[in-house]
């Protein structure tokens, strides 16, 4: 089965840049991880995002289009990326999910993907 | 005209619908992966059997008949789906139909599997009492809901939801891990326990349906003995309903009035669940591995000796509680040991003291605690604050046959 995890931040860490000396044990958590899962051959897709400042939101309502800057909803935390993995259960999923170094400083969120055919 | 078979098909039928619908549909679920389909599939093959076995006669192995239209339900389900998957699972259902019926040996039970899928941790915890009494036993939501505070739509949007996220994430319904398995079978417990005590709580309202589901309960907690009979925690745990259960008749006198424990006439309880009881306890006892069901039932039938000796032997209830507050610690175990302690001792205000160094959060809405409190303060004849903490105690309470205790023992202290 597929399923979404979706890495849920805090807004701080999203704002980490790749060259900044302080967040080397950061970036190598996720190096780790993502190493971990793609070596385990279970990807399908899966992606970092741009920080939630590049986010642009869009509401279409009585046929008028309304751009916002930023995300839809300003919270805590927020999904800083995704991975669309291929596993036999939920349990399995959750395995994976709970390893994500998200799950520490934030929360990991798992969707089963609805399948086509 | 009474057909011939008619009085005994029902009998079969009603027989097979409380003993085999659970094994039926945890096998059909654990295979099809999907229990709403197993459920509707399990349903209309119980109407098929109401409709043609007082006709022609009951099967000589009614299950194996049933699963086979189950099976035949699930292939019509299937047909718009085209997975090759399906069709797989279809034709070993086909075969096992075929084995149940040249076999002499029954059909394995898997009941206690579909319990822990119910008790997954991403099924939410207050759902998965109902969700194990309506897939294990059949029991209808509408016999159910009102004990769960909640209406019947609502009840069955939240078990549809349930169960639409064990397809939807693809649970599995094999044997959790060794490392999961502990966690897992302690939440089947809780659900078992509060299925049980909803029950209870509803029973002094006097009922059926609540009576009902406490019996269905202990039903469910037979299952999970009989699947794990070495496990000493959950003999302990059949062994403390059992225990409850065997008071049953005593909680409520002949006016309908509440009767707290201490005040039950012993003569009236149930000697012989009383009896089966004490044997599982020694059983989960030999096992040498105890744990709070075991002691939670060990201070139940310690109280039960009342009714051999007359005596409740405190002492020993407040070692057991000492014992158990040591392991588990919760607010429940906690109240009782100061009450145990208070009466051990003969000094009520050292219970008042225990209970008064109790975390204020955790006792601020728990009834059990303001009604200890008020209680031991009025043996120790501290009248005007056993009265305030009588009153919080009514306030709390939600069964008019309680209330109506309490503001009786306030009557009395004044």
């Amino acid at each position: 089965m597929e399923y979404m995890i979706m890495f849920n931040q805090p807004a701080a860490e999203l704002e980490r840049t790749p060259d900044d000396a302080e967040s080397a044990g950061y970036w190598e958590s996720w190096r780790a991880y993502m190493s971990d899962v793609y070596a385990a051959g279970i990807v399908r897709a899966g992606n970092a995002l741009q920080p939630p400042y590049s986010a642009t939101t869009v509401r279409v309502r009585d046929g008028k289009r309304q751009v916002q800057d930023g995300p839809f909803a300003e919270t805590k935390e927020m999904i800083g990326g995704y991975l669309i993995i291929n596993v036999p259960s939920l349990d399995d999923a959750l395995e994976w999910a709970a390893r994500a170094p998200s799950s520490v400083t934030g929360s990991t969120e798992i969707r089963p993907v609805v399948s086509r055919g | 005209m009474q057909l011939p078979h008619a009085a005994n098909a029902h009998a079969t039928a009603d027989h097979l619908a409380r003993e085999a619908y659970g094994r039926l549909l945890a096998y059909l679920a654990a295979r099809w992966r999907d229990v709403a389909a197993a459920e509707d599939a399990l349903s209309e093959a119980f109407a098929a059997a109401l409709e043609s076995w007082p006709r022609n006669g009951v099967p000589n192995k009614p299950e194996a008949w049933l699963l086979t239209v189950a099976r035949r339900k699930l292939s019509d389900a299937a047909r718009g789906e085209a997975v090759r998957e399906r069709h797989d699972v279809l034709a070993r259902l086909l075969e096992d139909a075929e084995d149940v019926v040249q076999s002499d040996t029954p059909m394995g039970d898997e009941r206690l599997r579909l319990m822990l899928v119910c008790a997954h941790p991403a099924i939410d915890a207050s759902v998965r009492p109902a969700l194990m009494l309506q897939l294990v036993l059949g029991v209808e939501v509408k016999q159910m809901s009102s004990a769960f505070l909640l209406s019947t739509e609502a009840l069955t949007k939240r078990l549809v939801r349930a169960k639409a996220k064990i397809k939807l994430t693809g649970m599995r319904f094999e044997e959790p891990d060794e490392a999961d398995l502990e966690p897992r079978l302690h939440a089947v417990l809780e659900s078992v326990y509060a299925a049980y005590f909803i029950g209870r709580e509803g029973a002094t309202v006097g009922e059926d349906a609540h009576d009902q589901l406490r019996s269905e309960a202990v039903y469910l907690a037979r299952v999970i003995a009989t699947a794990l009979p070495a496990n000493s925690e959950v003999l302990g745990f059949l062994s403390l309903l059992l225990f409850c259960e065997s008071r049953r008749a005593a909680q409520v006198n002949a006016s309908g009035e509440y009767v707290p424990l201490l005040e039950q006439d012993a003569a009236v309880w149930d000697h012989s669940l009383m009896r089966s009881a004490y044997e599982l306890l020694s059983e989960a006892a030999a096992l040498r591995t105890p744990g709070p069901y075991q002691l939670e039932a060990a201070i139940q039938g310690a109280h039960c000796y009342r009714a051999h000796s007359g005596e409740v032997p405190w002492r020993e209830i407040a070692e057991l509680y000492e014992q158990l507050v040591q392991r588990d610690a919760t607010v429940g175990a906690l109240v009782g040991h100061a009450v145990a302690r208070a009466y051990a001792s003969g000094d009520a205000l050292l219970g008042v003291q225990l209970l008064r160094e109790m975390d204020p959060e955790l006792t601020r809405t728990y009834q059990p605690y303001w009604a200890a409190m008020g209680h031991l303060l009025g043996l120790a004849r501290d009248y005007q604050n056993a009265r305030r903490c009588l009153e919080r105690a009514i306030e709390l309470t939600c069964q008019p046959q309680v209330k109506r205790y309490l503001q009786r023992v306030i009557r009395t202290i004044q």
